[in-house]
């Protein structure tokens, strides 16, 4: 073996054991979370990297609390009216600003662009204010709504983006072909803006998903709370115990939808983020 | 099908004037194209009477009612767009369908119209692809399905061809002649390509700066170009310009002397203008005979080209960079480094004074 060789078998190997290195740091705390939900809080300060067994006691303690029950309807039910909402009026925002020539076009673009830069805490007390006016603290309500505000930038712009590369002439078709501003929309770009909406739909609904300031703020009960904050009041037996067992038990139940959800649509995602960067 | 008629029409977009007081008449079941360079307005004079851009000043009318302020959908017209504009998601049966769809036609007036015109244009075995799955002759045949489908009055095109192959381009466009033949309905086209231009219309408008140059059938604009600009865009290879200077003028004719040809005695009424006048004189280049010649009245050759049918044969002008051609059938004895002189066919020489305006023929010559 000539030296040229060697060092390219070197590089070659130095190059996966890199590749092994991020992989291992990146999954081993969620993989320790798994390890740990399935151990018997009396087991759990032994240090095993292996479960000698699979204990679900963890589990079933957790699915037999109707609060966390609860706690998983609130998130699923205010997650997707997220996306829903973001989606809905981001499509509509998106065709005005992507399609229509009007005054100020670029800097009502800034301006939302500018309302995502807020840090979350910044505007925590002026959105309770707006919440308690609404009348809508601790109700999923408030949540719905402030998630929204935050999430609606991001999808504005994704789908402006996107909606400015789908060519011209699509849309003077269908004005040919007697095509309202509402049915180009909804016949003609809808379809073809999936992708861009899978990405940012799935975007926000992680982001609805995984939110705790505001789900800790804007509720008060057991019965309106969200999954994170559910999990991070989960107590013990008494005032020194962390009940670290069904606290993993229960951010695994939340993680595994959101990781089934991006494997789905993970092609989609890929060709949403990039659609449009190569003429196709 | 019905007539479409421009008054006076103007477009501005913003501080561009882009249209500038455009009257056409176009009558029922005519085929008339748009020609002129790109940036000429060709484009959006069709958008103009397709509704997609808002006329600034002026009039438009088809049949017999004023369209300005109507929605593309409310004029009757069909347009097929230069990169076929398909909706991808849709079969080729829905995207000829869609329109009819949204005009709230019946399901069996959908059905019908779309085989209707399927059959018309041989698409019945390709109802159910998607466009993707369709080559770039047919997508052009299923663009023009969805603009007929509607049975609109008048068809427009906007530079239909351009996005096809050379040999595509001749084939489809022998298919627009016969559909234009075949449904005898108005049908307006835009296109740079002059012979497009020449092949299809019934009646060509030759815009330049947003105004019209000339309006005439392809015969028309051939042989009596009422323009220098008209002259050298029309034909192929183009004109020959040469400088020349009016010796005097009667009510025959008038004398021109220009560089490397015997003066010439024209038919062209040069009345109006004064002996000494510098004019131009245009022939084509089938319509120049070449002789031998030597001295500062000659003119070099300097390429000769072989297409088999015909030869095109290239002077050195002396002034100015475009060379001057020749065409003539083949063989020719003629070859590179000879000097020559032109002898142009008077009948077909053309005379433009300086505001590049074609002289028009003495009536007793065009009587006679």
């Amino acid at each position: 073996m000539t030296s040229r060789q060697l060092s390219k078998h070197a590089t070659r190997i130095g190059f996966w054991v890199l590749v092994a290195l991020i992989v291992v740091i990146a999954v081993f705390p969620f993989y320790y979370a798994v390890k740990t939900s399935f151990t018997p809080s009396s087991e759990l300060f032994r240090v095993e990297l292996w479960p000698s067994r699979l204990d679900v006691s963890n589990y079933v303690q957790i699915f037999s609390q109707r609060s966390f029950l609860q706690a998983i309807f609130n998130s699923i039910l205010v997650a997707t009216s997220v996306v829903f909402i973001a989606l809905l009026l981001g499509i509509t925002a998106s065709y005005a600003l992507g399609r229509v020539r009007f005054r100020g076009r670029s800097t009502v673009l800034l301006v939302i662009l500018g309302v995502s830069m807020f840090p979350q805490v910044a505007v925590l007390s002026g959105l309770f204010e707006v919440i308690r006016t609404l009348n809508l603290y601790n109700n999923p309500g408030g949540l719905i709504l402030s998630y929204t505000i935050f999430t609606l930038p991001f999808t504005v712009w994704v789908l402006t983006t996107f909606m400015r590369q789908l060519p011209m002439e699509l849309e003077e078709a269908a004005i040919m072909d007697g095509a309202t501003p509402w049915v180009i929309i909804t016949k003609v770009f809808l379809p073809l803006m999936w992708p861009a909406m899978a990405t940012t739909g799935l975007l926000a609904f992680i982001a609805a998903w995984n939110e705790f300031l505001f789900a800790l703020t804007f509720t008060l009960t057991d019965s309106q709370r969200t999954v994170p904050v559910a999990i991070a009041l989960l107590s013990g037996g008494s005032a020194y115990e962390l009940p670290w067992g069904p606290i993993m038990a229960a951010s695994v139940v939340v993680t595994v939808p959101l990781v089934i959800l991006v494997i789905i649509f993970q092609r989609r995602i890929v060709s949403g983020l990039t659609a449009g960067a190569v003429k196709g | 099908m019905a007539s479409v008629t421009l008054d006076k029409v103007n477009k501005v977009f913003g501080s561009t004037h882009i249209i500038k007081d455009v009257d056409l008449a176009i009558g029922n079941g005519e085929f008339v194209v748009f020609v002129g360079p790109s940036g000429c307005g060709k484009s959006t004079l069709l958008r103009l009477i397709a509704g997609l851009e808002s006329i600034s000043d002026g009039e438009l009318s088809i049949g017999d009612s004023v369209v300005n302020d109507l929605p593309p959908r409310e004029r009757g017209v069909g347009m097929v767009f230069q990169s076929y504009a398909l909706y991808p998601h849709m079969s080729v049966y829905e995207n000829m369908a869609f329109g009819l769809k949204l005009a709230k036609a019946a399901k069996e007036t959908v059905h019908e119209r779309v085989m209707a015109t399927a059959r018309i244009l041989q698409l019945e075995e390709l109802l159910e692809r998607k466009p993707k799955a369709l080559s770039g002759g047919q997508r052009q045949r299923v663009a023009m399905g969805r603009a007929m489908a509607r049975e609109p009055r008048i068809l427009l095109f906007d530079e239909p061809l351009s996005n096809l192959d050379a040999s595509l381009r001749v084939q489809m466009r022998n298919e627009i002649a016969r559909l234009h033949h075949r449904l005898g309905s108005t049908m307006i086209y835009v296109t740079h390509d002059q012979v497009e231009a020449m092949t299809l219309a019934d009646k060509i408008v030759v815009l330049n700066g947003g105004r019209i140059e000339q309006v005439g059938s392809p015969q028309e604009l051939y042989q009596r170009p009422a323009t220098r600009f008209v002259a050298g865009f029309i034909g192929s290879p183009t004109m020959n310009f040469l400088p020349a200077k009016l010796l005097g003028a009667d009510e025959s004719g008038c004398r021109v002397s220009a560089s490397g040809m015997p003066h010439l005695e024209l038919p062209q009424d040069a009345a109006g203008l004064t002996k000494g006048t510098a004019l131009t004189v245009g022939v084509r280049p089938e319509h120049l005979r070449l002789t031998e010649a030597q001295g500062d009245n000659s003119f070099e050759i300097v390429n000769v080209e072989y297409l088999g049918n015909e030869v095109y044969v290239y002077l050195d002008p002396k002034e100015g960079d475009t060379l001057l051609i020749q065409r003539s059938e083949a063989p020719t004895y003629w070859s590179v480094g000879q000097r020559v002189a032109l002898s142009p066919d008077p009948a077909h020489v053309h005379l433009f004074n300086e505001q590049h305006q074609a002289l028009g023929l003495d009536q007793a010559s065009v009587a006679a």
